[in-house]
């Protein structure tokens, strides 16, 4: 009993209590906001690009692409598992605005807007044609009026870093409508063979299109370089129409509860036939560069360097997290080495070594789980205003966490785990008590004169 | 006289202290035995090791050779269990130094013995009683309008007399005090010194260090601690 009254008194009756579970709440504090921003970053990111991808690709990076790909997806849609599959043309282009001078080097995607915006996220990225990405190069029916534009057009979608300005705070200004922008947008046409197609004078095929929409994928790279084209004008463009059809990639997304890897699986032992099957016909040899890859194989290169910056990060608040727990340890040794005088009296009138431990542990863990719960109440309430707090910051002095103009998110995510604030309040909880522990221990074994002896720091 | 009517028996006490290289001896071969109801006073020098002894009787330190025996029991040979029993029960312990509870006040650091002998129940169920007899005991060393004070708000003469109080709270057989008059007046030290009396009067037997001869003359008999041993 005296245990449980002598524990409580010393939480509330020494200052120095409160300053521990100022110190604890301040670590818990922080972990927990770096750690759900930073997460949150990294799997929005990572989303992103899911997203962008869709879950599982079969295709080449060679711009020569590969043939038969439309036997393919029918053998992909006739498939179970899969809920969507939508063949691309991926090549680089130059675009200018008719009647400019300058030209733009760019990636061009040629896609059909209705099933490639079901096998990946491109419904959600556009602007005008959210509700509706199968008419996503139609230039809207005001702007058709207003500009006299036949329905016929081809249109194009652009990456929206390259077409509209975003303020600081990284909103983008829309016009109500899309002005009636054309552009021609000149390919490279390919042999099977990977040869120019064109020899002499006519060496590339140029085309008019017309701004139909933009994409904000909300990566930079994508966002910033991308332009998309309805497939068979790019298929054209790109010399991959002729004499036998050609495409790059397939995207494909599996149905609700068929697991990435799983999926990717039945699409490889698909190829594997369809490629046995297909590889001595005209051009078949093009199949032999063809892969299938899960999307975050595909988007290694970029998912990788936002993973490296991860791990670099984690290590570095790894250290920040074990300078807080040492602090944590620090404050709560002093504590009870202050107070190992205590120790001696309540051996004196005759506590047992285990009791006037379980004492000091008692008080270090409940000063911990106080703090951590303070700290986890204030990180959740930050968190859940950051977004606030930023603007106001921003508003009041000019100042921005993320420069909206670099960075490419709306918002900082503030969606905290669960797990994660468990096991920072653990640790937290756990520094508590080896901090405790260790005096407490020690003077607990020593004769009661011993510790009524020394001298206290 | 037969041997049983010793409640507590010392034998060669030997006590050294090591600081390094250097080594102080403080006993060597310390004899003492106080009956049942005797009011013992051990006189000596500072520093001849009054209190190292009285600590070793009561059990907060060890010999490094020689033993004690409590009711024909060795301390020695006692568990951890046992001898937390012996400093919870059968003795009181008054320190040179007080050494009270800052976060507990007055009257709950006089009922700490009772408390840290029961349990949650047991404290809960026998709590009245015990604040019933620490109130008494602050009575009895006047100062029961004190009892909710902190320690830090009392003089050192009310600490001790506090503490005094504190070692008679579990009705110990034997009560040993340290100076128990050190740090107090005369008019107040003679309180002290007469509510021992009264104590020992009532059978309680006592063991007290003094180094002032008059205070040792008011004890039933005086043994001197000189040289580390008992004259
Ligand atoms: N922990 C220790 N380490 C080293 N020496 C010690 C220790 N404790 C006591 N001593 C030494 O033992 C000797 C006896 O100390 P003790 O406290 O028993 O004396 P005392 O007779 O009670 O003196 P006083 O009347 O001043 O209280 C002293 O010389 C002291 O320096
Ligand atoms: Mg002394």
């Amino acid at each position: 009993m005296y245990k449980l009254i002598l524990a409580i008194r010393y939480l509330y009756r020494r200052r120095v209590s409160y300053f521990a579970l100022i110190a604890v709440a301040l670590c818990v504090f922080i972990v927990v906001v770096v750690m759900t921003v930073m997460s949150g970053l990294v799997g929005e990111f990572r989303e992103k690009n899911h997203s962008f991808t869709g879950d599982c690709v079969v295709g080449t990076e060679s711009l020569v692409g590969f043939t038969y790909y439309e036997d393919f997806l029918r053998k992909l849609e006739s498939t179970d598992c899969v809920e969507a599959a939508s063949a691309v043309i991926k090549s680089y282009a130059l675009v200018g605005k008719v009647g400019s001078q300058r030209n733009m080097g760019v990636e061009i995607i040629g896609i059909d807007a209705a099933t490639y915006g079901r096998a990946t996220g491109f419904g959600g990225t556009l602007h005008y044609h959210k509700d509706d990405v199968s008419r996503a190069f139609k230039p809207t029916a005001v702007v058709r009026q207003a500009h006299h534009l036949d329905a016929n057009l081809p249109g194009f979608v652009v990456g929206v870093d390259m077409w509209i300005w975003r303020d600081e705070k990284g909103e983008y200004y829309f016009a109500p409508n899309p002005e009636a922008t054309a552009v021609t947008i000149t390919c490279f046409p390919l042999t099977a063979r990977g040869a120019l197609a064109k020899a002499g004078t006519d060496l590339v095929n140029t085309k008019t299109f017309y701004f139909s929409d933009t994409s904000h994928s909300g990566i930079a790279r994508v966002d910033g370089s991308v332009i998309y084209a309805p497939f068979e004008d790019a298929q054209a463009l790109c010399g991959m129409k002729e004499p036998i059809a050609r495409a790059s990639w397939i995207h494909i997304k599996f149905k609700p509860m068929v697991g990435i890897d799983k999926g990717c699986g039945k699409v490889r032992k698909l190829w594997g036939t369809f490629y046995e099957q297909n590889k001595d016909k005209p051009n078949g040899e093009l199949l032999a560069q063809v892969k299938v890859q899960g999307w975050k194989e595909h988007r290694r290169e970029f998912i990788a360097a936002m993973e490296k910056e991860q791990v670099m990060l984690t290590v570095m608040f790894g250290l920040v997290g074990l300078t807080t727990i040492f602090i944590v340890f620090v404050v709560f040794y002093m504590i009870v080495s202050h107070k190992t005088k205590d120790i001696g009296i309540l051996k004196s009138v005759g506590a047992s070594g285990c009791d006037v431990v379980e004492l000091f542990l008692g008080f270090a863990a409940g000063l911990g789980v106080i703090g951590s719960a303070v700290g986890i109440a204030f990180g959740l309430w930050f968190l859940r205003d950051i977004n606030a707090i930023e603007d106001w910051l921003f508003e009041r002095f000019g100042f921005q966490l993320w420069d909206r103009t670099i960075y490419a998110i709306g918002e900082i995510p503030h969606r905290a785990d669960l797990t994660m604030m468990l096991v920072v309040a653990g640790c937290a909880v756990l520094a508590c008590v080896a901090g405790a522990a260790l005096p407490s221990v020690r003077a607990a074994k020593e004769r009661p004169v011993e510790t009524l002896q020394v001298s206290q720091i | 006289m037969s041997k049983n009517d010793y409640i507590l028996e010392a034998q060669g006490i030997h006590k050294t202290y090591r600081l390094g290289i250097a080594e102080v001896s403080v006993l060597k071969g310390a004899d003492l035995a106080a009956k049942k109801g005797e009011f013992v006073a051990i006189v000596g020098a500072s520093g001849s090791g009054k209190s190292t002894l009285l600590h070793i009787l009561g059990a907060l330190d060890k010999p490094d050779n020689g033993s004690v025996r409590f009711e024909g029991r060795d301390l020695g040979k006692m568990g951890g269990g046992e001898l937390n029993r012996y400093r919870n029960k059968m003795v009181g312990f008054v320190f040179q130094f007080y050494h009270l509870l800052d976060e507990l006040s007055v009257l709950e650091n006089v009922v700490l013995p009772a408390m840290v002998s029961a349990g949650v129940v047991g404290w809960i169920m026998g709590r009245g009683n015990a604040k019933k007899r620490g109130l008494e005991l602050l009575e009895q060393v006047g100062l029961k309008d004190r009892a909710s004070h902190k320690p830090y708000q009392l003089s050192g003469g009310e600490r001790q007399r506090t503490a005094i109080a504190r070692a008679l709270m579990n009705e110990p057989k034997l009560l040993l005090a340290d100076e128990p008059t050190g740090n107090l007046d005369s008019a107040t030290g003679n309180g002290i010194l007469e509510l021992l009396e009264r104590l020992n009067r009532a059978g309680q037997t006592i063991v007290m260090v003094t180094h002032d001869e008059r205070v040792a003359r008011r004890a039933g008999r005086i043994i001197t601690l000189a040289d580390g041993k008992v004259k």
